[in-house]
């Protein structure tokens, strides 16, 4: 696997990387508050930063009907809509042409492009997960981003493999007898990185310039990455849209979203909340949990913590373990 | 063909899966992405061993389904790349949705369809209804009667495929084993012959070009959607042109006849036979063996071109001929339907001129069940039965055993 050299190339700061041209253009139809077009937006400065020009393949789902409703379209670089379930393979091939054009001189030499896919959680943990899968295991030369909102929210609300346990979705709604969704969400990032790829990371754009080192490790790496980025949904977890960065801050400071990378197999948390505040924190910001506040239910609340606890211990372990020397 | 060429030609002993691959090779395409399923798997292996030692400039992926397969096509085309694949049956049913995206955002994949049986029960020979399953996703569909045509009409493809007046992808079929996996004699065109007829890529608002961005497979509502779907009807009624043209370059640099349909002995014949595919060669030499024996004049209408369906030269055969019946032959069942597919389309085609033959309607071969000599036979019979005005059964099972 080929070295990361990463530590001489620096992301410029804020107000540098502000003055790029957007590439994502406004007048999108994504809500008020929507996680997705921030962290599109991140992405993209850096890559503007960089030099890198970015082709990108977009699964079906929020980002992909609110940019691209004909004849208009927000995006201003190479984009191209396949399905739900095949963003890594389209992606896939779109790189394998790239490389077979280059090699026969078909293509222009001074350009630096990157290949992206882009899906939400449901295109991804979910119905695309063969097709990552595979992606990953190929090797191709792109970064899969997953914009994690933790539902089909495209759809409405409905429940994916990432929806953490006891979240009010509609197709395991909170009743008489259901608490919400039984089963906690998949550790995704964990699973990306099991493929042994070159470089994985979880992100949450209220930590940009974590969320921007990574993406630049990920531009900069050769082969495939992997990006979890944390997409905070005001309509889908009924919360406020004015305290979209405030929730996602909420999900970093609780360790329910820790923000962490795996680098040529060595695991690494990047950001270690000082005094991790329980999980109530974050869950009370969310519509989407406020059964678990009526009493009765606290040891509901206990049980997600220790889901968090687990999770935020098996991540410390694999950072010494991939880290010890021998 | 330049007469300097014109000594390279070769004959050898090949099979379909193998005439198929060396067709891949000759074209060279950017891309080739694919997933293993019999009887397609050995096309694969060949093209695999040609990526592994160096005889074709492509980017092979081998991909973890025939969905990834098609999707990673869709990506490569769009990409401004000639990309290519093959599939068979269930592979092909696995394709499904992407298929019509392909077609969709007009991209000019062309791939090889082994023409296998659809489970359950699962069943791995040559049957039709993979590509009759896939006849309404926009594709141009050809079918080969043998394992030259299917060289042949994969060479020509590429040429229909980028065509800008088409745009749409194309799948050639051959049935699975009795073609894809039976040694006949094949005339090999020389590499630089066939690299000049398909020519360059032409390539239409590539997704690479980074200069120029373009948003494909964009979100069409109502306002719009349909309109996208008339053009591609466009499109594909613009093929049927174009596949005629690109039939006629490939006999004048090639000298082998290619039309939307081929007739045989169709002229003086009393009954007329439709097939599609390798049972077409069958129906030959019963034709030939029963004007020999009987003076029974039979005719054969070898379907080429199923989509779009070339009406016209269907019943311009039918009608200069002195048809009193016609024998349509279905390798694919449709359910709760009258006849077989191609039942359908001939039937639609003799309203079209407002004729009407009797036709008797065959299903044969189905999961690779034999249609031999004394089936086709018997189907004639059936025919001559009801251009005499005898009750012969609507639908008629070839050895079926019951």
């Amino acid at each position: 696997m080929a070295e990361i050299k990463t530590a001489e190339i620096k992301v410029p700061p804020l107000k540098k990387l502000t003055n790029y041209p957007e590439k994502l253009a406004p007048g999108h139809r994504l809500c008020a508050g929507c996680g997705a077009s921030i962290i599109i937006r991140q992405m993209f400065m850096v890559a503007n930063a960089l030099g890198y020009e970015l082709i990108i393949a977009n699964a079906t789902g929020c980002v992909e009907v609110c940019t691209s409703i004909y004849p208009y379209t927000s995006w201003r670089s190479p984009w191209i809509h396949n399905a739900f379930e095949n963003a890594a393979a389209t992606i896939s091939g779109v790189e394998a042409a790239y490389k077979a054009l280059k090699r026969k001189g078909k293509l222009p030499t001074d350009k630096k492009v990157k290949f992206v896919a882009f899906g939400g959680d449901g295109g991804t943990y979910d119905i695309g997960f063969q097709s990552l899968s595979g992606a990953l295991e190929r090797g191709h030369d792109f970064i899969y981003v997953c914009y994690d909102n933790e539902a089909y929210m495209n759809t409405g609300i409905q429940r994916s493999s990432a929806t953490p346990k006891y979240a009010n979705t509609t197709t395991q709604p909170v009743g008489s007898e259901s608490l919400g969704k039984p089963q906690h969400k998949k550790w995704m990032p964990e699973v990306a990185a099991a493929h042994g790829i070159p470089y994985v990371a979880q992100v949450a754009p209220s930590h940009w310039k974590d969320f921007m080192e990574k993406f630049k490790k990920a531009l900069l790496t050769e082969g495939p990455s992997y990006i979890n980025a944390f997409a905070v949904c005001p309509r889908g977890w009924r919360s406020k849209e004015e305290e979209g960065i405030l929730v996602t801050k909420m999900a970093v400071e609780t360790n329910y979203w820790p923000l962490f990378e795996v680098e040529n197999g060595k695991w690494r948390i990047t950001h270690r909340p000082k005094n991790p505040k329980p999980i109530e924190e974050y869950l009370k910001l969310q519509g989407r949990f406020k059964h678990l506040f009526k009493p009765g239910n606290e040891d509901k609340i206990k049980e997600l913590q220790e889901e968090v606890n687990r999770r935020w211990e098996w991540l410390n372990k694999m950072e010494e373990i991939s880290n010890r020397e021998e | 063909m330049r007469p300097e060429l014109i000594k390279e030609v070769k004959y050898v002993p090949y099979s379909g899966n193998m005439a198929a691959a060396e067709a891949m090779r000759q074209i060279n395409p950017d891309v080739v992405a694919a997933y293993p399923i019999t009887p397609q798997t050995e096309l694969m292996q060949f093209f695999a061993d040609f990526v592994a030692n160096g005889l074709v400039d492509t980017e092979y992926i081998p991909v973890e389904s025939e969905h990834s397969a098609m999707s990673a096509c869709v990506g490569a085309a769009a990409a401004g790349s000639r990309a290519m694949t093959a599939t068979a049956g269930p592979g092909l049913a696995y394709m499904w949705e992407v298929l019509g995206i392909a077609s969709g955002m007009r991209l000019p994949i062309v791939m090889t369809v082994v023409n296998r049986a659809l489970s359950a029960p699962i069943n791995i020979h040559g049957d039709q209804s993979d590509m009759m399953g896939a006849r309404d996703q926009g594709w141009i569909q050809i079918f080969s009667e043998n394992a030259e045509e299917q060289y042949d009409n994969l060479i020509q493809a590429i040429k229909i495929a980028e065509d800008e007046r088409t745009r749409l992808p194309v799948m050639v079929g051959m049935d699975g084993f009795v073609i894809s996996h039976s040694i006949e004699r094949v005339r090999l065109l020389p590499d630089k012959a066939v690299e000049e007829f398909v020519g360059e890529t032409k390539v239409m608002y590539p997704l690479l070009d980074v200069d120029n961005p373009v948003t494909h497979g964009p979100v069409a509502m109502t306002d719009s959607y349909m309109e996208f779907k008339r053009q591609q009807r466009e499109a594909m009624m613009n093929a049927y042109k174009v596949i005629r043209e690109v039939g006629e370059a490939f006999e004048e640099a090639f000298g082998k006849k290619y039309e939307h349909i081929e007739t045989y002995k169709t002229e003086d014949a009393d009954y007329i036979l439709i097939v599609i595919g390798s049972t077409a060669g069958t129906a030959k030499y019963v034709i030939d063996k029963l004007r020999d024996e009987k003076g029974i004049k039979v005719g054969l209408i070898k379907i080429r071109t199923y989509r779009p369906f070339p009406y016209y030269d269907v019943m311009d055969a039918i009608e200069a001929s002195n048809c009193k019946a016609v024998g349509v032959f279905d390798r694919a069942e449709t359910f709760g339907a009258v006849g077989g597919p191609l039942y359908s389309d001939v039937a639609t085609a003799m309203y079209l001129r407002n004729k009407h033959y009797p036709i008797v309607s065959f299903i044969y071969g189905l999961g690779g069940r034999d249609t031999n000599v004394h089936h086709i036979e018997e189907a004639i019979d059936k025919v001559m039965q009801a251009a005499a005005g005898k009750e012969v059964p609507f639908i008629n099972y070839l050895n079926l055993k019951e």
